[in-house]
């Protein structure tokens, strides 16, 4: 049901773990639908220098949180922003069609720390949104 | 270690339906040519057979049908409908397979209401219970005989003296009982019983209705005269041998692998609780639950990635989380039982067998442990839980 690269990124996830001087962290997803996505981030001069990633979840979860990671790091914040979860999906040779949130979890988990990011920088960035469970 | 899914076709089992794909081929309804009447006898021994494995009174109380699922509906849908003149009112649980749930469900669309009963922690539910939830419009009551999930063992001879008392038909879904605890008909009182021969080493595709003599039900099947004008459909000879030949050898064995079978489910779960910490065993501890069925909540973590380690190392099992069984919920057993979702989604299924041994069992003990701690080192919910 998996691709092979989600296999490959499952059995060997990039990025895991955390950054304990990060200057960017965001959490999305909910532990009642059974994923929860946390994003750490380095970020000097406006680059994404490292990024680390904790994640609750499916085979697929794992996997999507570790290509975005993958897919963002040394890339600039705005181009890290313009990073979609067709894309991560995409990297990943696709994903079963009930698996398709888990890369928007991806996608959002990346956009929750540079928004965390900016706040801290003092710009007005709107709170994340409440998770509930929509597949 | 999923043997609660499907288990192996034995070879004797094989044996006895080979022919049925060879020299006897006849159909048991061309009666007017031997090899026909060839397959007629051998359909009558295979029945006679299969009701002395669940001591049915009579022979034709053994109705074969092409699924466990199917002979679920049919007794369902069958008795609903012949009996809708006397009432509407069904009673089940919230446990039961999807076969019965969702049977209902379609019930209840179309006129008929049905009491879905609460089972307490372990999964029990209560001979008071029924009782308690028959009304004047009731007629038929479907309770599973063990839980497919969780393992529990229902209170089946208890529950269906209470049905025989107020006069309702009492069904059982014994589909993941059988092989794995004693099964006679007469001794449990009960007026219909469903079971699915892949689940003791038979083949897939072939099931069995046992009804009672007495008790009405439309057909579920319309066509043909087979199965005594209830159940349509040319038989599907090799498979009901298949079916017959695997229960005779459950029943002949069932001591002796019950047996084997608890001994390997308790070194399991001894194995598990001892090594893993923020675990919890789903399902009754130890009396009232399932010689084969183990299955276990791991904090923190979600259940198909452990299904997905699992099977990088050569595991085979099960998982009632949301992904796993790709639906929005976990699994309606474990909300039932109360489960938190976040505890319902690391829930891990674990069915042993009679092939299963000790060396297998310590080898899941072995892998276990580091998967869920690699998982949960990966878990933000595990952040500051050491």
């Amino acid at each position: 049901m998996y691709s092979e690269k989600v296999m490959e990124h499952f059995a060997n996830p990039r990025n895991v773990g955390e950054i304990p001087d990060a200057n960017a962290v965001g959490q999305v997803g909910n532990a009642k639908c059974g994923d929860i996505m946390k994003m750490y981030m380095k970020i000097e001069d406006n680059v994404i220098k490292d990024v680390k990633f904790k994640t609750f979840g499916c085979g697929a979860a794992i996997a999507t949180s570790s290509m975005a990671t993958e897919m963002v790091k040394g890339k600039t914040v705005d181009e890290a922003l313009t990073l979609t979860n067709k894309a991560v999906m995409e990297a990943l040779d696709g994903l079963p069609k009930e698996k398709i949130h888990c890369s928007v979890l991806a996608e959002e988990a990346i956009q929750s720390a540079i928004n965390d990011y900016r706040r801290r920088n003092g710009e007005d960035v709107p709170e994340d949104k409440e998770y509930t469970c929509e597949h | 270690m999923d043997n609660n899914a499907t288990t192996s076709l034995k070879k004797e089992v094989l044996d006895a339906m080979l022919p049925y794909y060879t020299d006897i081929y006849g159909n048991a309804s061309s009666k007017f040519y031997k090899v026909g009447r060839d397959a007629e006898q051998a359909l009558y021994k295979m029945r006679e057979s299969v009701a002395k494995s669940i001591n049915a009174p009579n022979v034709n109380e053994i109705y074969f049908t092409g699924s466990g699922c199917e002979a679920d509906n049919w007794a369902v849908k069958g008795a609903a409908m012949a009996n809708r003149k006397k009432g509407n009112h069904i009673i089940t649980t919230k446990i039961e397979h999807h076969a019965i749930l969702n049977t209902c469900e379609y019930l209840e669309r179309h006129g008929f209401e049905v009491t879905y009963l609460d089972v307490d922690e372990y999964g029990f539910v209560t001979p008071e219970q029924v009782e308690a939830a028959i009304k004047d419009t009731t007629i038929l009551i479907t309770i599973m005989t063990a839980n497919n999930e969780i393992g529990t063992i229902e209170p089946i001879k208890e529950i269906a003296e209470v049905a025989k008392k107020h006069k309702v038909i009492f069904h059982t879904d014994a589909v993941q009982a059988i092989g794995h605890m004693k099964i006679d008909v007469k001794e449990l009182g009960v007026d219909m019983l469903s079971l699915s021969a892949h689940k003791f080493h038979g083949p897939k595709g072939v099931g069995m209705l046992y009804i009672r003599n007495g008790v009405r039900i439309d057909n579920l099947i319309h066509g043909g005269g087979q199965e005594r004008g209830k159940r349509a459909a040319t038989e599907n000879l090799a498979g009901i041998a298949g079916l017959a030949k695997a229960l005779e050898i459950a029943v002949t064995d069932l001591d002796k692998n019950a047996a084997h079978c608890k001994k390997m489910r308790d070194r399991l779960i001894k194995g598990i609780r001892d090594n893993i910490p923020y675990c919890r065993l789903n399902g009754p501890e130890d009396e009232g639950r399932m010689c084969n069925n183990a299955n276990f909540s791991f904090q923190y973590v979600e259940g198909e990635s452990i299904l997905m380690m699992l099977d990088m190392n050569g595991i085979a099992a099960s998982s009632g989380s949301a992904c796993a069984s790709g639906s929005l919920d976990p699994s309606h057993v474990l909300m039932a039982i109360g489960l938190p979702h976040e505890i319902a989604h690391g829930s891990l299924r674990l069915s042993v067998g009679e092939d299963t041994t000790e060396e297998d069992v310590d080898y899941v003990v072995s892998v276990l442990p580091s998967i869920i701690q690699r998982l949960r080192d990966m878990s933000p919910l595990y952040e500051g839980v050491e």
